[in-house]
């Protein structure tokens, strides 16, 4: 089993790094996970498994990341704070890297009262910034909170989240700037259609030298009609979508907004491309999983490069 | 303060049914100052079960009374003599109140007429927030006197998180993103770089490691 999370080598190696996403089913059938795997092999170089996202009950993030590695992908494990205490945290850190799951991205994950389980205790013992400090230490101290030494440290690269769209802006950079200070080292952030904003983000932090200090990986996501993109903007927390990318979506006929859509997320990503301090993009095609590999060739991004 | 509601009428006439006589016990602290369990609401409460009572043709007696604490066991004993004539009390004190009571009338049923809610603040008139969470280690100087563990949605130490939008709390727009109270008035009262910090993760043990605490102050015991 490889120790080197594959991800980590690649943007080590300065290549511009190409994620994708892959939500679990509602279900126990591996296979629904297997057909997505087929839709993004060779077309990015690794797959984030979302954690019961919107706080929606699905097959467990490890189960389904386990699943990508049998078909040869690379998976980074999303893990929220939502669900579980510290010590169910840090056990399933030991837990997926002894299963050579190497990319975790830790996160603070949406809240229950999104989801279908509106009644469920909010656990959020640690928070995402806390959870990031204790991965860290697990593998880099080999010891897990507290002190207590480990038989042997997990083998993982460490993610976080940021929402450049969030307020306050100037704050957002100082959260950033404590995310790396607690060990992220990479960071995907929430899916830019406010390129004007996502560049002010940049500049403040590049002011703090945060560029070098960590790999920023721009989010996308394409938008699949008009009305979706009205959705996100008047509905899911933290989506900043300007009324320009919504008129135009809206300027084209119902059948072609897909391909619009498609077409707005390869300028998007071809814009990401020219700043100083993206490392690569990840792409969040929301059960279009098959808009995956159209997206990567249609900016230029395959083949995907090779790592020993 | 402890805030509390009353339960729906429905509830407490079917917790109360098995009973002839019943003592309907209001308590004048907290739940008086949240309207919900002082004397005025304790006489309301009183008379609107009596009423019922005789639409259904129901004999039973129901009276009320009122003592300052049903959290403080001087208060309570103020009822011995009193409670013995009845079946079951039903408590408008808080989950305290009620406890209390049990434990010192050991013997009688006590029946919970509110339910608990939170320890917070009169805002405005009828208008309760929840404000601690009563975690044994206070840090409010580190956030400008306002609690992330209570009022931020997901508790969040070093937020905020992305979804503080224009002020708000994305679970709910009506709810103020207590990250924004806290950068605001870290910047009033120049503390902004308190927050440049990671802060660790919460010792919980302080609030609930080893079971119901408890404190101890022998130099105020008898």
């Amino acid at each position: 089993m490889k120790d080197e999370s594959r991800l980590k080598q690649l943007l080590d190696g300065g290549h511009f790094a190409v994620t994708a996403e892959c939500g679990p089913p509602k279900g126990a059938d591996p296979g629904a996970v297997l057909r997505k795997a087929g839709l993004l092999k060779e077309k990015v170089d690794a797959v984030n498994v979302t954690d019961n996202q919107t706080a929606i009950v699905r097959m467990s993030s490890i189960a389904a990341c386990t699943v990508l590695l049998s078909a040869g992908l690379e998976p980074v494990l999303q893990m929220v704070v939502r669900d579980r205490n510290r010590i169910a945290l840090q056990s399933d850190v030991l837990g997926a890297s002894a299963l050579g799951i190497r990319n975790i991205l830790c996160l603070s994950g949406d809240h229950q009262s999104f989801g279908n389980q509106p009644s469920a205790l909010g656990v959020f013992d640690l928070d995402s910034m806390q959870f990031i400090e204790a991965v860290r230490g697990m593998r880099d101290a080999g010891t897990i909170m507290g002190g207590e030494q480990l038989t042997s440290a997990p083998a993982v690269f460490i993610g976080a989240a940021a929402n450049p769209f969030a307020d306050p802006l100037e704050f957002r950079v100082v959260r950033l700037a404590k995310k790396i200070s607690a060990g992220a080292e990479f960071i995907q952030t929430q899916c830019i259609y406010n390129m004007e904003r996502f560049k002010k983000w940049i500049s403040l932090a590049e002011d703090r030298g945060l560029l070098e200090k960590a790999y920023i990986l721009g989010g996308v996501t394409p938008l699949k009609s008009a009305g979706m993109a009205k959705y996100m903007k008047n509905k899911v927390a933290g989506m900043d979508i300007p009324d320009d990318v919504i008129k135009r979506m809206d300027a084209v006929p119902k059948e072609r907004q897909r391909q619009e859509g498609i077409g707005i997320c390869v300028e998007t990503i071809l814009a990401l491309k020219e700043i100083k301090g993206v490392k690569g993009i990840h792409i969040m095609a929301i059960e279009w999983e098959d808009a995956v590999g159209e997206i990567v060739e249609r900016a230029g991004l395959l083949p995907r490069p090779k790592v020993d | 303060m402890i805030t509390a509601e009353q339960k729906p009428i429905k509830e407490i006439r079917e917790t109360i049914a098995p009973y002839r006589k019943i003592l309907v016990l209001g308590c004048g602290s907290c739940v008086a100052e949240c309207a919900a369990g002082g004397e005025k609401e304790t006489a309301m409460l009183a008379s609107a079960l009596r009423m019922a009572a005789r639409m259904n043709k129901e004999d039973v007696l129901i009276e009320d009374k009122t003592i300052d604490r049903q959290c403080v066991r001087d208060f309570i004993v103020q009822l011995e003599g009193v409670i013995e004539a009845y079946d079951a009390v039903l408590s408008l004190g808080c989950g305290a109140g009620v406890q209390a009571v049990a434990e010192i009338f050991s013997d009688t049923t006590i029946i919970p007429a509110l339910n608990t809610e939170f320890l917070g603040q009169t805002k405005d008139q009828g208008l309760w927030t929840e404000n601690c969470v009563g975690c044994g280690d206070c840090m409010l100087y580190y956030f400008g006197g306002v609690c992330p563990l209570a009022r931020c949605s997901k508790q969040l130490m070093n937020g905020p998180c992305g979804g503080s939008r224009e002020g708000r709390c994305e679970v709910d727009p009506e709810i103020p993103c207590a990250w924004q109270l806290i950068i605001d008035r870290l910047g009033r009262i120049g503390g902004l770089e308190r927050l440049g910090k990671v802060y660790p993760a919460k010792d919980w043990s302080k609030k609930q490691g080893r079971g119901p605490r408890k404190i101890v102050r022998e130099d105020q015991q008898r």
